[in-house]
């Protein structure tokens, strides 16, 4: 009984004290939590978040217009306007480009589904996950916001 | 200087705090708002040092920015613009307390409402009343046997004669408050947390009062002074040169662990918090209770640590002596270390002994308080008829048996000296050791002790492990 004692009562707190103490003595680096707004963590290669309208190297948007990416979409958040190009006022390789591009946040489920059907692999979800807001419609982003600035 | 300040110890210069002209009335007052003050001041702190050290023994970092203050640019002086300067959040507990004072006051409808409003007041008065007979500084001066010196005016708040009974009556009117702000919250989660309460505190607070009494018998005195004093004499009666604290003697040891479980069951502290068992009765007693009645039960409970960890100190732990160590003895019986004589290293040891007595008092209060959150983070809490097991079947018969021991250690010790006495006390203990090996050794085998279960792994699932490919050679 006293064997027992000491096996199922005494010897169980004791380990557990040498646990808790080794976790308080352990190297701050190894903590689980980080601080946030000033240290951030990696993130894994897929995650999905905020779009992104990215361009050709040559400047020249790959969004074409042809609003796939707005029938794929499960929320119903995307709404794409097309105009046609021309000659003197080109913006995407194809025959139309996209005038209005607005994706409602939202609404969007961040299922990735649009970057499915994208055609050109014009838009995609890359790693820009700090989207709070204040207002409502500041939540509505559209193609000024989405694009992908011209790389130099 | 130093004859100054021997001076002031004495008394000599008591005019200087002007501490002798008031009457008995005020200087109570005086002794009140020593002890209160502080422990309402400590209390922030302890809730930071608690959600701090918890963290760390969890992996996580813990609430470090509150506090942080950045000079703004139109600041006068040119060096200090921008600069910021860390609390490591010691200001967290401060706006905690604000949020809880500014917050809604939310009132039950079917509340019995006297009783309600009452409880809270009824839970934190037992907890900051247990101080009142904890002796903070020494009422005696070094080197001599005389009564006097600033200490002895000021502390204890009531150097009554029944100390440890007046600590015993006063934690068990705790319960009052849990219990009444079960019953009246009219929530049956509420009152089960009180029922509970009430049952835990019963069960333990028979074995605390064996584990005092059995001090009690030891030091010859139930005032809380003389219980501090006695621990000043030789160790065992043979070794001068240490103080005898009573957690260093064999019989005050298993008090001191006795004490030390069932003060944890009755602040109901994790591993006994069953009162307020999150997982089941969503708050417990305090379920029902928002903003300032809810900040003044938190209030309370960490009094309740902190003095209770005060009567541990006292008791056992010698109270306001940093080291157990006679430095009288040893200022007189020169105790000479490289040919150099230490007579005057030790007297000063004695004199900062004396003067820093309240903040060591407080530092072993604190050190009592890690101890509680150590316990928190490391012990899951007990089932409950392993707890009442614990308390009746355990922490009862130990504490019993305990005193009887302590009993017969201090009539051999009259009958035939320290020696005898100690020869007396190691055979009783050997029969009772065998007495409970005979006992014990009826009960069942391969039983976990207190009820334990465990669960035995017959078949482990493997850990399931992901097959990667490189995908540089795909």
């Amino acid at each position: 009984m006293s064997f027992e004692v000491f096996r199922d009562v005494a010897k169980p707190i004791i380990a557990g004290f040498g646990i808790t103490s080794r976790r308080l003595l352990q190297q701050k680096e190894k903590r689980a939590t980080i601080q946030y707004p000033e240290d951030r963590r990696e993130q894994f290669t897929r995650t999905r978040w905020r779009h992104v309208l990215t361009r050709y190297d040559s400047g020249l948007e790959r969004c074409i217009g042809c609003s796939l990416c707005a029938g794929a979409c499960p929320a119903r958040c995307i709404y794409v306007e097309a105009a046609e190009n021309s000659d003197s006022d080109r913006r995407s390789p194809g025959e139309r480009y996209a005038a209005r591009y607005e994706i409602n946040l939202l609404r969007c489920i961040f299922c990735g589904y649009c970057q499915e059907a994208c055609p050109t692999g014009a838009i995609v979800l890359r790693k820009d996950f700090e989207l709070a807001n204040y207002d409502r419609e500041d939540f509505l982003y559209t193609k000024e916001m989405l694009l992908e600035p011209i790389r130099e | 200087m130093s004859q100054w300040i021997e001076d002031i110890a004495k008394g000599k210069d008591a005019v200087l705090f002007g501490i002798h002209m008031y009457g008995p009335g005020v200087l109570a007052l005086i002794k009140v708002l020593l002890l209160l003050i502080p422990a309402l001041i400590l209390v922030p702190g302890l809730i930071w040092w608690e959600r701090r050290l918890l963290s760390w023994m969890q992996d996580r970092i813990g609430p470090n920015r509150t506090g942080t203050i950045t000079v703004p640019d139109n600041f006068p002086i040119k060096g200090l613009r921008g600069k910021k300067q860390r609390t490591a959040g010691l200001l967290q507990p401060i706006a905690d307390g604000l949020k809880l004072f500014l917050k809604e006051d939310i009132t039950p409808a079917s509340i019995d409402r006297k009783v309600y409003f009452l409880a809270p007041a009824i839970a934190l008065f037992p907890a900051f009343a247990i101080g009142g007979t904890l002796p903070w500084g020494s009422a005696y001066l070094p080197f001599g046997d005389a009564v006097g010196g600033i200490y002895s005016l000021l502390t204890p708040v009531a150097n009554v004669d029944i100390g440890i009974l007046y600590v015993l009556a006063i934690s068990s009117l705790g319960v009052y408050g849990v219990v009444l702000a079960g019953y009246s919250s009219n929530n049956k989660y509420s009152l089960m947390g009180g029922l509970r309460s009430s049952a835990q505190l019963i069960s333990y607070e028979l074995a605390m009062g064996t584990a005092l009494a059995s001090i009690v018998l030891a030091s010859g005195s139930l005032r809380m002074t003389d219980m501090v004093r006695v621990q000043e004499q030789a160790l065992w009666g043979v070794l001068p040169a240490v103080q005898n604290w009573f957690v260093l003697t064999p019989f005050g040891l298993v008090g001191a662990v006795i004490f030390l479980i069932c003060m944890i069951a009755e602040t109901n502290r994790a591993p006994f918090d069953l009162p307020e068992a999150e997982n089941e009765l969503i708050a417990g007693y305090h379920t029902e209770y928002s903003s300032m009645k809810f900040a003044v039960f938190f209030m309370g409970e960490y009094a309740a640590m902190f003095f209770f960890s005060g009567v541990f100190a006292a008791v056992f732990l010698g109270g306001y002596n940093l080291l157990p160590l006679n430095y009288e003895y040893l200022a007189t019986h020169g105790w000479n270390f490289l040919g150099q004589d230490m007579g005057g290293f030790w007297r000063g040891m004695a004199w900062f002994n004396y003067w820093a007595g309240p903040a060591i008092f407080v530092g072993k209060c604190v050190v009592g308080i890690t101890f509680f959150i150590w316990l928190r983070a490391t012990l899951p809490r007990l089932r409950y008829d392993q707890l009442m097991g614990l308390g009746w079947k355990t922490l009862l018969p130990l504490g019993i048996s305990n005193l009887i021991i302590v009993g017969l250690w201090i009539v051999a010790t009259k009958l035939w000296g320290i020696g005898g006495g100690w020869a007396a006390w190691a055979a009783a203990a050997a029969v009772l050791v065998i007495i409970y090996l005979n006992i014990a050794s009826l009960s069942k085998k391969d039983e976990m002790a207190f009820g334990g279960r465990s669960v035995e792994m017959k078949d482990p699932s493997p850990r399931r492990t992901v097959k990667m490919v490189d995908p540089n050679k795909v």
